[in-house]
């Protein structure tokens, strides 16, 4: 967006609740920030549609007390993030303001804090020289944020080549003092300082070229990591009806996945979820570095009681902060939670500006916007061959747990993996209840990531995967099977394969999020229990009658059970494997 | 709310609906509140010099030269230690015979708790119903309904829990309730001699429905401010959310919105959030807790309000009459608290999680060896130990009448395990076995 010369004023003279109609006095733009003077303070609005000398706006705040003939500030620009060192460890309302430096217990309109500290130094460290060409997303220097290396990069906004000037030695300096002077080609001199703006809805394209994703990217989640992996700058959602258990998916994916920078966007979720994340992560360590948590994380809450209207605002300031941070050369998790709050919001304006509704009243472009917002993920080479991330995470709240409705048909066309979760499964306490069958990773089909999971975990691994869920499909076809002709009415091996399948379903499928042991499966843990469970799948039993399979097989799920409970190949842990193995040479035949 | 020198007063009506009337009139603030022929209203759209206002009680016989005045605010309610034990109408007014309660006017509605100011919630709740206390613990903090078919007790269940859970203050949001169960609630807290401590806000079926907007609003200002002020552990009872929501749509309808699903208001969800998220653990001490009701029709849990709610609330809470035993229960396979994983096994004892989610997997095989009896099929010794199991556990626990503290709960759970299954059966980690197993 050009920025308008001179700043537009207006007036207010219409409210539909955060709907604002503005009379204009000049040239405003499509997505321009403005601000409702109120009683001392000023309202933040975004501008959605513009007729005549008439500006619809949506307003971050509640319009109580709004009243015709207030006064509009337009600001010239998009709603931007302010991108610099600072952000990690911060918990930011949707348009990512520091909700820790906000005075009051209730959030005041308004009351709008920095983005990060403006007064603090860092210590600087250049990483170009005099003379070198640079360009949008260049690596100037850095500094240490919470032992990550942080980037001072030229300007996102940048167009075309610039030669650095100058740059600042190594030494303290402050956010806002200028570390490097660039020159463009018609010889304009553009100051650098650890700072910049960047207009969240537009993707940051200061990379290369994106490539298909080939990297897995562990969880720790088995049913995830073993079954349906996820990827480095992969994108997967988790639909599924309340009560399913999204939220403790999504905490424990955040609290254990291999990454360097956690971005969690709350949106319209409810608030002690968050307050769970504020208590937790200070305290909790990062099992890949073991530092805090929240040393690599940044919270974006936006919770269901906060604005409709910073709702959508936030998954895309989180967007922009992960594409800082992935333009840095970093591996950035995005997790969303949930992107079908983002949709009513958006339904919610769609409707005040009595557009035509498309199915369920949402609008009609949703399709196109959740595509795009999606397709900003993705592993990319950086200009000077260094790789980036961003794995994106969504949950989606399908309205009645109906997976036929837009927001989850909109999703599934461009998320790859697709992690349902079954009520079925919720119920019956198998958690997590991701349904093995159902959901799907379509990374794993990639050739070159099956080359590197061969290569990372073990020759032939991904025929065991295969292996794994025809167990699961074989067994839900016996589980069918008994179910309508009776357990005397099926062969004793159909009751094996059942049970062999729930074997599967015990061991790797369930986990138990809350136990220290159990919530976190390492990829060597992870294939050393594939391998038990597939040798004991393989070893043949005897059995004399159908009476037998089911409390045996208890015994089996049993000890296994214990084993994941218990510390990797601690001597509990091979105590119950040798319990294992006695209980499966007591069914030898012959 | 009597009108008081230099208001702005207009006469000029323009257009009547049946819920809302749009007036010419300027300086008009948005949710400012007004009186219209003697009726109170509310601003809900601006356009210029026109404003619409949603009148509470209806505009039945309504004219259009009616006397529109203008308050200039808000509606608010007068807070103060005054409130307790007194009886109030939609608007704040007092319904009961004592006086008119003189406090500080407060904004109703009022903005939302700072997420990093919310302390996270780990103050148990005990009930005795366990039900409740053993498969879906409450906590300090929470918000949670009851799903319920009308003809379920659910307000006598509510009324019991508000009692037993050891309240500073209980604050009553009566949404559409009939005026039978409005003087259960005052008998019942009466004779419990704990009306001293009861504050309620209640708009009955003889009252304008749109009037209900206002109820939660109300009930959770007075709770922010026992709770903010004075520090206090704070229930509040909402019943029947169902008939807040459906005013939700009549209004939304007068005005022309575009309805989404089932007819409910594309905003329903945030309009909901913005009540139950009032729900808060404040550092200080304070607390809000929301026990609300959503009445469903015929048990389905997909209608808009019930969905809405679930994705808001922390958990939810069935009750089911358990034919096998007569008694009403708390289902344990539908009810669920999300925020049980806070105190759990760390304010109460070591084996309660474990010992809750075995008790629940072998009623689910109960319920397995159920539906195989009902299709034919020959139940084996594990199903009718099992089945056995599930009348025992429904007896003992799950029903609505029991009255133990948890460690006797989870005893009584120990003692069933043992009497019917064995350890490889129960599948619990092998010390709590070997701890709480029951000895011969």
């Amino acid at each position: 967006m050009k920025e308008t010369a001179q700043h537009t004023k207006g007036k207010v003279s219409g409210i539909i609740a955060n709907l604002v109609i503005v009379q204009v006095d000049g040239p405003v733009a499509q997505n321009e920030i403005c601000y409702i003077r109120h009683s001392g303070t000023a309202l933040m609005a975004e501008v959605i549609k513009v007729l005549g000398d008439k500006a619809y706006v949506q307003v971050f705040e509640s319009t109580r007390g709004l009243q015709p003939g207030m006064e509009v500030d337009f600001a010239g620009h998009m709603l931007e993030a302010a991108l610099g060192p600072g952000i990690l460890s911060k918990n930011y309302d949707g348009l990512m303001h520091d909700l820790d430096a906000m005075t009051g217990v209730f959030l005041e309109r308004g009351e709008y804090t920095d983005a990060f500290d403006m007064g603090r130094q860092w210590e600087f460290r250049p990483l170009a020289g005099v003379g070198d060409t640079v360009e949008a997303g260049s690596w100037l220097g850095e500094v240490d944020e919470n032992n990550i290396p942080h980037k001072i990069m030229a300007p996102f906004k940048l167009e075309g080549q610039y030669t650095v000037k100058s740059i600042a030695r190594a030494g303290t300096y402050g956010v806002q003092d200028h570390i490097a002077i660039l020159t463009g080609h018609d010889g304009r001199e553009i100051p650098v300082s650890m700072v910049q703006h960047w207009p969240v809805k537009k993707a940051v394209k200061a990379y290369v070229r994106k490539p298909r994703p080939f990297k897995l990217l562990e969880t720790g989640v088995r049913t995830i990591d073993t079954l349906n992996p996820i990827v480095e700058g992969g994108t997967g959602f988790i639909p599924g009806p309340f009560g399913s258990g999204k939220t403790v998916m999504q905490q424990a994916i955040s609290k254990q996945a291999e990454a360097d920078i956690v971005i969690v966007a709350a949106c319209g979720e409810r608030a002690n979820e968050v307050v769970d994340l504020f208590t937790e992560f200070p305290e909790l360590d990062d099992p890949w570095t073991g530092r805090k948590l929240m040393e690599r994380t940044t919270i974006i809450a936006n919770t269901s009681n906060m604005p409709v209207a910073a709702r959508e605002a936030s998954v895309y300031t989180a967007m922009a902060i992960a594409e800082y941070y992935r333009s840095m050369g970093l591996k950035v998790l995005l997790l969303a939670d949930s992107t079908s709050r983002w949709a009513q919001a958006l339904r919610e304006m769609s409707n005040r500006m009595e557009e035509l509704p498309g199915p369920d009243a949402f609008p009609m472009d949703l399709p196109a916007i959740i595509s795009n917002f999606y397709s900003r993920a993705g592993i990319v080479y950086l200009k000077n061959g260094r790789t980036g991330s961003i794995t994106f995470i969504g949950t989606v709240s399908p309205a009645g747990g109906n997976l036929k409705e837009p927001v989850t048909e909109s999703t599934k066309k461009v998320a790859r993996c697709f992690y349902a979760l079954s009520q079925q499964r919720a119920d019956s306490k198998r958690y997590p209840a991701i349904d093995p069958i159902e959901s799907y990773s379509k990374y794993l089909e990639y050739p070159e990531l099956q080359e590197t999971l061969n290569q990372q975990i073990s020759p032939g691994w991904v025929g065991q995967v295969e292996e794994l869920k025809n167990i699961l499909l074989r067994g839900k076809e016996a589980a069918e099977q008994i179910n309508i002709l009776g357990d005397d009415g099926v062969s004793v091996d159909t009751h094996l394969i059942f049970w062999k399948s729930e074997v599967v379903d015990a061991i790797i499928l369930q986990q138990d999020a809350f136990d220290e042991v159990d919530a976190r499966s390492p990829l060597r843990r992870q294939k050393y229990m594939v391998d038990k469970v597939l040798a004991v799948a393989q070893t043949e039993l005897a059995f004399d009658s159908y009476e037998e399979v089911n409390p045996y097989f208890k015994r089996v799920i049993a000890a296994l059970k214990q084993m994941n409970y218990s510390e990797f190949e601690s001597p509990g842990f091979r105590q119950y494997e040798e319990e294992l193995q006695g209980i499966l040479e007591e069914r030898k035949p012959g | 709310m009597e009108t008081r020198a230099f208001q702005r007063i207009y006469t000029r009506i323009e257009q009547i609906t049946k819920a809302t009337c749009t007036v010419r009139a300027t300086g008009v603030g948005y949710e400012e509140l007004a009186m219209v022929a003697g009726r109170a209203a509310q601003v809900v759209k601006i356009i210029e010099d026109q404003a619409t206002l949603q009148v509470f009680a209806g505009t039945e016989g309504i004219p259009t030269n009616a006397e529109v005045v203008f308050m200039g605010k808000s509606p608010t309610l007068k807070v103060g230690d005054a409130l307790a034990g007194r009886f109030f109408n939609a608007y704040g007014q007092p319904i009961d015979t004592g006086p008119e309660v003189e406090g500080e006017e407060r904004e109703i509605g009022g903005p939302s708790v700072n997420p990093v100011r919310r302390k996270q919630p780990s103050e148990l709740i005990t009930t005795g119903i366990a039900g409740i206390d053993l498969n879906n613990t409450l906590v300090t903090g929470q918000k949670i309904p009851f799903f319920a078919d009308p003809d379920q007790p659910f307000n006598q269940v509510m009324a019991m829990v508000a009692l037993r859970a050891k309240a500073d203050k209980i604050i009553l949001g009566g949404i559409g309730l009939t005026n039978d169960d409005y003087l259960y609630f005052k008998n019942v807290f009466e004779n419990a001699g704990a009306l001293h401590r009861i504050i309620s806000f209640v708009n009955t079926t003889e009252d304008p429905p749109v009037e209900r907007l206002l109820v939660p609003d109300m009930a959770l200002t007075a709770a922010e401010y026992f709770a903010v002020e004075k520090k206090e552990k704070v229930l509040a009872l909402l019943t029947d959310m169902t008939l807040y929501a459906d005013a939700l749509s009549i209004v939304s309808n007068r005005m022309d919105q575009i309805p989404s699903k089932d007819s409910m208001p594309g905003s329903l969800y945030s309009d909901l959030a913005k009540l139950y998220e009032k729900a808060v653990q404040f550092e200080e001490g304070g607390s809000i807790t929301i026990i609300a009701v959503t009445t469903l029709s015929g048990g389905d849990i997909t209608h808009a309000i019930p969905d809405n709610t679930g994705y808001i609330t922390e958990g939810q809470l069935f009750l089911r009459r358990d034919t096998e035993i007569g008694k009403v229960i708390v289902d344990p396979f539908r009810s669920l608290s999300r925020l049980k994983q806070l105190v759990i096994g760390k304010k109460t004892r070591a084996d309660h999680p474990q010992v809750m989610n075995a008790a629940v997997r072998l009623y689910a095989d109960a319920a397995n060896a159920r539906t195989k009896l009902e299709n034919g099929f020959d139940l084996t010794d594990y199903d009718e130990r099992a089945l056995e199991f599930a009348r025992e556990y429904s007896r003992e626990l799950l029903a609505i009448d029991v009255n133990i503290d948890t460690e006797k709960m989870l005893e009584v759970a120990w003692m069933l395990f043992g009497r019917y299954f064995s350890q490889a059966e129960v599948g619990i980690k092998q010390e709590l076995m070997d701890q709480y197993w029951p000895k011969e």
